[in-house]
């Protein structure tokens, strides 16, 4: 009867240690925000006005790069934070503070628990900062309330999944190191997907790719919510890619933190 | 099942244990009095630390059957949990806390209310010295530092048994006998601790009994005296001011470890009062006159050696005897 508030009562606690260690040691954080923002600054100045020519749509040019890259750099936001998650995770679990942790009567799931909100109230800043400035340069969404809604919770759902995947990463890591190189692939795959340019631009195999990655109907799905272009069978696509990734970092996190062995 | 007073606080029959192929713990018996301070001792690698994570919920045995307070920690592990408090080798906080909310956080996780939780944190920072710290990330604390907030914090839950891993590994004297206090002060207050130590002198000091661990077994176990008295090697060393007594002396007891320079004669013995009266007996029946009488009783120190390696000991003998020649010459 007791167990779920117990459970809540922990993981609260093991959020706020989480907060802490943000505000303790904030240049991770800031490394975290910072990456996406100098991506969209690099592809818009540097690459934009003529990756935007070459869309084939609109009026082309910078202007119009800024509309169709920002939602890639949203996700790449969200894969920056997710690796950020890795390697705090692992970080934690060669800290004799875990050991401390599992030989507690406390939830066992909480200290988890913790590493994911934080890192999900981490990929919300990271994302929102990643709006404010491309809002600044010229990023022009024309979405209602209700579609920003649904946005935030499209990418929500697909932080909470990578999150999920990359405490289970950060788990399983041997070392900090390599639970900073396992993630390193998330950070690739908003450039293999449609992120930058259109998938139909690119040769056929890695056109496949590109058109069945769970990214690519993310993207495609935010891109319809907040400029209006077709979304299509993408936003089933992505809610489910988001659903089953989550489902499998979660019960493969949980096996890695219970084994005792 | 229920806990009863002269249940053992932590009771183990036939723990086994191995690593793939390497055997870490074979056959483990072993009953820790309530109250009491019971120390595994060992070299490097002898199972210690693995031994403490079984018992403390962190890892599964292959066999055996365990009871830490009473309960098993396979079966009941949240139980266990409850009773216990452990103190690892690595120290268990967060560097990236101040002490205080180290002390905090545990209390919010023992699941204290605010102000009891605060009243606590105070309490153990007052007892462990580390008010001025206590503001401070722990990161910045010094070994002996972050080994009493550990302590601390491992005293938040208030825990029945208490293990304590290499406790004093890598601390200065100075910090070792401040730690050796406070688990004196524990044991006062009731608690049952297992310690694990590399280091003999620690055993000695703290531990009511002593287990001693090679190569995954027991290789003896019993209370610190037991435990000298089961290896041979204490000796009577008599210094005299005239060559000519240490001579006459020499013939009385025979020649061993006679040093000239130092005019002092070795002569074995089994450190028993009754044996030494009959010693000096001798002496007066002789009239040797002696000027210094020292007596050397083995210490865990050679009762370690002794019992865990027994090839290592011969050599090890061997070589001190020598040493000892050359310090003679």
């Amino acid at each position: 009867m007791s167990t779920m508030p117990l459970a809540l009562r922990d993981s609260t606690t093991m959020v706020r240690r989480q907060i802490k260690h943000m505000r303790r040691y904030p240049s991770l954080t800031l490394q975290l925000l910072g990456t996406p923002v100098v991506f969209l600054l690099l592809f818009v100045y540097v690459f934009g006005a003529t990756l935007g020519d070459g869309l084939g749509s609109g009026s082309g040019g910078r202007g119009e790069y800024v509309d169709y890259v920002t939602p890639g750099i949203m996700l790449m936001a969200v894969a920056a934070v997710a690796m950020g998650t890795a390697i705090s995770v692992a970080m934690d679990m060669t800290e004799g503070i875990v050991a401390r942790f599992r030989t507690m009567a406390i939830a066992r799931v909480s200290v988890l628990t913790g590493h994911v909100v934080g890192a999900m109230a981490q990929t919300f800043l990271a994302v929102a900062v990643v709006v404010a400035v491309a809002l600044a340069i010229g990023f022009r969404p024309d979405a209602s309330v209700v579609e920003w809604i649904a946005a935030a919770g499209v990418l929500g759902l697909l932080a909470f999944a990578l999150t999920w995947l990359t405490v289970a990463l950060g788990l399983a890591a041997k070392t900090v190191e390599s639970a900073s190189n396992t993630p390193q692939p998330l950070m690739f795959l908003p450039f293999l997907g449609s992120g930058f340019v259109p998938t139909d631009s690119m040769p056929v195999g890695l056109r496949w790719f590109a058109e069945y990655q769970p990214f690519t109907p993310v993207i495609e799905t935010l891109r319809g919510l907040l400029l209006g272009t077709g979304i299509g069978a993408s936003g089933i696509a992505a809610v489910a890619w988001s659903a089953g990734i989550a489902l499998i970092g979660y019960l493969w996190a949980r096996k890695l933190y219970n084994r005792q062995n | 099942m229920t806990a009863n007073i002269n249940q053992p606080a932590i009771a183990v029959r036939g723990l086994r244990r191995s690593y793939g192929e390497k055997v870490v713990l074979d056959g483990i018996d072993l009953s820790v009095a309530k109250g009491t301070i019971f120390s595994l001792l060992g070299p490097n690698g002898a199972g210690k630390t693995t031994m403490v994570k079984i018992l403390s919920t962190l890892i599964r045995a292959d066999g055996g059957e365990i009871q830490v307070a009473g309960h098993d920690p396979v079966r009941e592990p949240d139980a266990v949990r409850a009773a216990i408090g452990v103190t690892g080798q690595f120290s268990a906080v967060d560097k990236l806390l101040t002490g205080e909310e180290n002390l905090l956080l545990m209390a919010d996780l023992h699941r204290l209310d605010r102000r009891d939780g605060r009243r606590r944190a105070a309490e153990l920072l007052e007892r462990f010295d580390l008010v001025e710290a206590g503001g401070t990330m722990a990161a910045t604390y010094s070994g002996g530092m972050q080994r009493r907030l550990d302590l601390a914090m491992t005293l938040v839950g208030a825990p029945q048994v208490i293990f304590l891993d290499e406790p004093t590994t890598g601390l200065d004297p100075r910090s070792r006998r401040g730690m050796w206090q406070i688990i004196r002060e524990l044991v006062a207050g009731g608690v049952t601790i297992f310690l694990t130590t590399q280091y003999l002198e620690e055993a000695d000091q703290l531990a009511d009994r002593i287990a001693l661990l090679d190569q995954g077994r027991l290789v003896a176990e019993g209370t610190p005296a037991e435990l000298k008295r089961r290896i041979p090697g204490g000796h009577v060393n008599l210094r005299f001011t005239d060559p000519a007594e240490l001579d006459l002396a020499a013939r009385a007891f025979g020649g061993t470890g006679r040093d000239d320079e130092a005019l002092v004669l070795q002569v074995p013995h089994d450190g028993g009062v009754h044996s030494l009266r009959g010693l000096l007996a001798r002496l007066d029946d002789a009239s040797i006159e002696v000027e210094e009488l020292t007596v050397h009783t083995p210490d865990l120190d050679d009762v370690f050696l002794a019992l865990t390696d027994k090839s290592a000991l011969t050599d090890e003998s061997a070589l001190t005897d020598e040493n000892k020649l050359e310090a003679v010459r």
